[in-house]
Order: structure tokens, then C-alpha cells, then sequence
């Protein structure tokens, strides 16, 4: 498409899986202002889904990447920077943690999940952050993807919670490193959305329903109100915000108990 | 056929992509539909979206044939 506000835009997607994620929403509201994209997926079975959304937004430029590699991460930014010298933004949409650990005490949260949850749903950013900054000459905004199960407590996220408050944290240290160079960077706090990701959670639909009910817009957010909000982050709409954890939440974040209009809830 | 059943059998045709006569009662997503692990969490969710129900981890585990999905599906909407 000719003028957008994303037209002459080059950016990575970074944890597509399917039409529910929310970096789908994220990839079509900038696609739809013009941005060119390219999509990197983790092992063969994200590729078979990633290849035909990637498609339908006009791309054929996906690649491998395994963030738990460093070669492979390098790899992937040598690959853009190959096919089109420089980039403009990057999404970062992945997360991961053990399951069996997303349900229960924190407390028991083992070592060897804690680091590696940490490694990937933390350093990746970091790690990606510094490759893809490196080729932004022209200045650029990078966007991850938080939840605010960081801030407050929230049922079995757990060591998730743990990672995202540090993964918040890094958006500043990040912003602060590349602002001098005209790069922003900033977090998503999306409300609850159910995704393949968040399918791992336990009780996952009581706490949609708990959003829903509670949160000052009486609903949950979709995969396109949050791309709404990222279009404004990774455009120069957001040209003076950076740093920032930004709540795509339906305003849940401001709440303080239940709605007392709310009708009371058992677990399903 | 129960109407549960033709609902069910459309998302596993439309998901994984498979002719409508494969996807008999013994039928496993894995071994005989070439679903994915992926798939099988997709098919979930979309069951769940369907019939709006909610099928929880160890449920999902033993859902293995299309058979299972439909015996589960009948029980819990």
C-alpha cells in the first residue's frame, strides 16, 4: 500500500505461532500502514503455521531462530541485514517457562526452570535488542510483550511473574542504552488473552472471565486492541515514548478489588 | 450422527487439513490425522471455543482419537 504510518518501515517478528497470538495482531496493524516484515519461528512446527500468515501479510522473508542459541541469533540478523542492510523495528513476543511450573507454589519453582525461563523470556530481548540495534542507523523502536502479573500477584504465573518484572525492567536499561541513537524501547502489558501460550496457564478461563467482569471496560482485550496500541509504539506516533510498560488492559491494572456488581465465581 | 459429533469432525477437518471420511470415531489425531503437538492444543482450544466448555490439561491428555474428543465433548457441554 502507498502512505501509512508504518510505510517505509522494515521490522522482525519475533514469536508468531498462530492467527490468536498477539504478535499476529501486532504484525497486521503494522502491515496494514505499510510496514515490510519479516517472521522468525522456532522448529518446524511453528514454521508449517508461520510460513502462510506471513503470506497473507505480503511476506516470504521468515527465518529460523532459536533464541536459546546465540549462533542462531546472529545468524537470523546477519540474514536481515544481508537482505535489506538496516531495520527499522523489531516485536519480541516469546516467553517461555514449564508448564508443570505455571500452577502451584512458586516456591517451587525448580533451578533449572527458573534459569531457563529467565534465558528465554528475559536475556532473549536483551540479546535480540543488541543485534537488531546495531542495524538501526535510523533510529528505530523495539516493543516487547509484558503482563502484570509482574507488578501485582496473580494465580499460577509464578516464575513467569518473576521474569517479566525483570523483563520490565531490561525496557528501561535497553531504552536508556539506545535512546542517545534515537531508538526507543518499550513494553506491552496486555490483558488476558487466550493464546497458545497462555493455554500452559492453570485455571486460565477463570481468570479470563475474572478480567472480564472487573476491569473497568467490562471486557477482555483482543489481539488487535493490542496491536492498536503497539502501531502507536512502533510508529513515530510514539516518537517521544520510550521506557515505557504500557497496559493494553482494558484498564484492569487500576483496580483495587472485585466489582461489587460482578456475580461471584466458582472455578469451572 | 450426533450434532456433536459433525461440529467436532468440522474443526479437525478445517485444522489439520484431512479428508472428512479420515477422521473416523478410532481415529488418532497424532498417529493417524498428522496432527502436531501443537495441533492438539489447538484442537482443544478450538473445541473449547466451540461448544464453550473448558477442557483442562489432564483432560486434554487423554483426549487422543477423535472418539475421545466426542465422548468428552457430549459429557461436559
Amino acid at each position: 500500500m502507498a502512505a501509512g504510518l508504518m510505510a517505509g518501515k522494515r521490522g522482525l517478528i519475533m514469536g508468531l505461532a498462530n492467527d490468536k497470538s498477539i504478535a499476529w495482531g501486532i504484525a497486521k496493524a503494522v502491515a496494514d500502514q505499510g510496514a515490510e516484515l519479516c517472521f522468525s519461528y522456532q522448529g518446524e512446527a511453528l514454521k508449517k503455521r508461520v510460513d502462510p500468515l506471513a503470506q497473507q501479510l505480503g511476506s516470504d522473508f521468515v527465518l529460523p531462530c532459536d533464541v536459546a542459541d546465540m549462533d542462531s541469533v546472529d545468524a537470523l540478523f546477519a540474514e536481515i541485514e544481508k537482505r535489506w542492510g538496516k531495520m527499522d523495528f523489531l516485536v519480541h513476543a516469546i516467553g517461555f517457562s514449564d508448564k508443570n511450573e505455571l500452577r502451584g507454589r512458586y516456591l517451587e519453582t525448580s533451578r533449572d526452570n527458573f534459569l531457563m525461563s529467565m534465558d528465554i523470556s528475559v536475556y532473549s530481548f536483551t540479546a535480540v535488542a543488541k543485534r537488531a540495534t546495531a542495524i538501526m542507523p535510523d533510529g528505530g523502536s523495539l516493543l516487547t510483550l509484558t503482563y502484570y502479573g509482574s507488578e501485582r500477584v496473580m494465580p499460577h504465573y509464578n516464575v513467569m511473574g518473576v521474569c517479566k518484572a525483570a523483563l520490565e525492567a531490561s525496557v528501561r536499561y535497553i531504552a536508556e542504552d539506545v535512546g542517545r541513537d534515537g531508538i526507543r524501547c518499550n513494553a506491552i502489558s496486555a490483558g488476558t488473552i487466550k493464546t497458545l501460550a497462555a493455554s500452559g496457564i492453570g485455571d486460565f478461563r477463570y481468570i479470563l472471565k475474572w478480567n472480564e467482569l472487573n476491569s473497568p471496560l467490562r471486557r477482555n482485550v483482543t489481539i488487535d486492541d493490542v496491536g492498536g496500541s503497539a502501531l502507536y509504539l512502533l510508529s513515530d506516533l510514539g516518537a517521544g515514548v520510550t521506557g515505557e510498560t504500557h497496559h493494553v488492559d482494558a484498564g484492569y491494572h487500576i483496580v483495587g478489588m472485585k466489582n461489587p456488581d460482578a456475580p461471584d465465581m466458582t472455578r469451572g | 450422527m450426533s450434532d456433536i459429533a459433525e461440529r467436532t469432525r468440522k474443526i479437525v477437518v478445517e485444522h489439520l487439513g484431512v479428508e472428512e471420511d479420515k477422521v473416523a470415531e478410532n481415529a488418532s489425531f497424532i498417529d493417524d490425522l498428522g496432527a502436531d503437538s501443537l495441533d492438539t492444543v489447538e484442537l482443544v482450544m478450538a473445541f473449547e471455543e466451540e461448544f464453550g466448555i473448558e477442557i483442562p490439561d489432564d483432560a486434554a491428555e487423554t483426549i487422543q482419537t477423535f472418539g475421545d474428543a466426542v465422548k468428552f465433548i457430549k459429557d461436559a457441554a
